[in-house]
């Protein structure tokens, strides 16, 4: 079960069972995303590429941008979890990686929860926590950028949990799967994207940010509990 | 008495069965379909408010029940798939897809053109188009998966896993649209306290409800005879069907 040629073999857990499995595949993913810091570092960047376009394509006038914002960077942090999504699986399924943890004694579901929350931390933790200087660019006043934040540190697991799903269903198809990936997965977003940018605007309106964080978590728990057990059907049917 | 549920769940016992409910569906969807347009555009008297522009709602409102029914049965035709491995199963979730697709696009395309003379626009942000439009990328969605898997017996049960996933989001994505759209400003137009409705407009459009099971009912049965057919192209029983209709 060797992950890349330049990494040494991972050693395997001596314990077994769920939890077992959840940290050793969050740390053999985190590793690997160190050692690939430089893709990590282009998705970050698009983020960023892409919430700097929409001033340029409007009028850059401060109550324009300050409408706009919570929605453009609720949006550009859907297309960056997006575009990251087929790194999840894809190299792991091309060098049999993939099958080896499907054959391992511990339940597919704790890997792939695993697999999941470090694709979280090395691509939605960092969005979250670079959203409220990108606030800046837009005129967002402190408490729309904070809670800008937090609506995005809820938001982006359930982004990484649902698109998992679609990742794996897509694994191996003709020409990647790329925009069919973008087919599947965005009109599931969409909860996240109203509950998420509605948490800012209700903020901007003078009104408390707790129902939207609210039923963000709510989204978030459901996510947690079901989507690793879909992926792990997807992830089996790639596999037959 | 003892009875084989499965009986009909083997693809070969069921292409028959399924002529027969199918064109017996045709036959009612046609007949239904008369007698509710007659209805919409004969007996129903015109609208006070909304003059002859509200009669498209004979189309709209069955259009728009199918959209969201069909993929709750597309779904449960899928929870049968997984559960069981059925192809049958698999098969009918196929079959179902495209109708779904095109209920949605119905419904939308309606709801636009009754939109532009009741409300003054093609479209609105309203709860119900907003979530009519998703669950329509979520047929379509679907439909692509389908598409993109060469092996039928893996697209089967990709898509059974994406359909339930659909299925379990279906109202989610309906009540944050809907509350979205409440925080945002409130609708010009409620339809949900429309102008009760005369005795002969609700049967009007009750018939085409009907119309609208039958067609969809009579379709996917078409329909799935030919994927069985596509399918099972090369077993022994459709050699000898394909043999008995060439000769007959």
């Amino acid at each position: 079960m060797i992950p890349d040629a330049a990494a040494p073999p991972f050693p395997a857990p001596a314990a077994s069972g769920a939890g077992a499995g959840f940290a050793w595949a969050l740390r053999r993913d985190l590793r690997i995303g160190v050692r690939t810091k430089g893709e990590l570092g282009v998705q970050v960047l698009f983020y960023v590429l892409v919430a700097t376009l929409f001033p340029l394509a409007t009028a850059p006038e401060r109550t324009l941008l300050a409408a706009l914002g919570p929605g453009v960077l609720w949006v550009a942090a859907l297309l960056a979890s997006l575009l990251s999504l087929p790194r999840l699986f894809a190299s792991d399924f091309a060098d049999g990686t993939l099958e080896q943890l499907a054959l391992s004694p511990y339940p597919l579901a704790a890997l792939i929860s695993g697999k999941i929350t470090a694709h979280w931390v090395t691509t939605g933790l960092p969005v979250a926590l670079l959203a409220p200087l990108l606030g800046l660019q837009y005129a967002l006043d402190d408490p729309a950028r904070y809670t800008l934040a937090a609506a995005l540190l809820l938001g982006t697991p359930v982004l990484s949990l649902l698109g998992a799903v679609g990742a794996a269903l897509t694994l191996g198809l003709r020409g990647g799967g790329g925009s069919l990936l973008a087919l599947l997965v965005l009109p599931l977003y969409v909860p996240v994207l109203i509950f998420g940018a509605g948490a800012v605007e209700a903020v901007r309106g003078g009104l408390s940010a707790a129902p939207h964080l609210s039923l963000l978590a709510a989204c978030l728990l459901v996510a947690a509990v079901g989507a690793p057990f879909g992926a792990a059907a997807a992830v089996r049917i790639a596999l037959e | 008495m003892t009875m084989n549920w499965f009986k009909y769940a083997s693809p070969s016992s069921f292409y028959p069965l399924a002529g027969r409910i199918g064109a017996a569906c045709a036959v009612a969807a046609a007949a239904l379909t008369v007698a509710g347009l007659y209805l919409a555009f004969v007996v129903a008297p015109t609208d006070a408010t909304q003059g002859e522009s509200y009669r498209i709602i004979f189309i709209h409102v069955p259009t728009a029940w199918m959209a969201m029914f069909i993929y709750l049965v597309m779904a449960g035709w899928s929870a049968l798939a997984l559960g069981f491995n059925t192809r049958l199963s698999a098969m009918m979730a196929q079959a179902l897809a495209p109708t779904g697709a095109l209920m949605a696009l119905l419904a939308l395309w309606t709801g636009a053109f009754w939109g532009r003379p009741a409300w003054g626009t093609y479209w609105a942000w309203d709860a119900r188009m907003t979530s009519t439009l998703i669950l329509l990328f979520l047929y379509l969605g679907v439909i692509a998966l389908r598409h993109a898997i060469a092996d039928a017996r893996r697209a089967d049960r990709a898509c059974a896993v994406l359909a339930l996933v659909g299925a379990i989001n279906v109202p989610i994505i309906y009540f944050s649209v809907r509350w979205w759209n409440t925080l945002h400003q409130g609708s010009t137009v409620s339809l949900t306290s429309a102008p009760k409705m005369a005795a002969t407009m609700l049967a009007g459009m009750l018939v085409m409800t009907l119309a609208a099971w039958c067609y969809a009912i009579a379709i996917a049965l078409v329909r799935v005879r030919a994927i069985i057919l596509e399918r099972e192209g090369g077993s022994a029983w459709t050699r000898e069907l394909m043999a008995a209709e060439a000769t007959a």
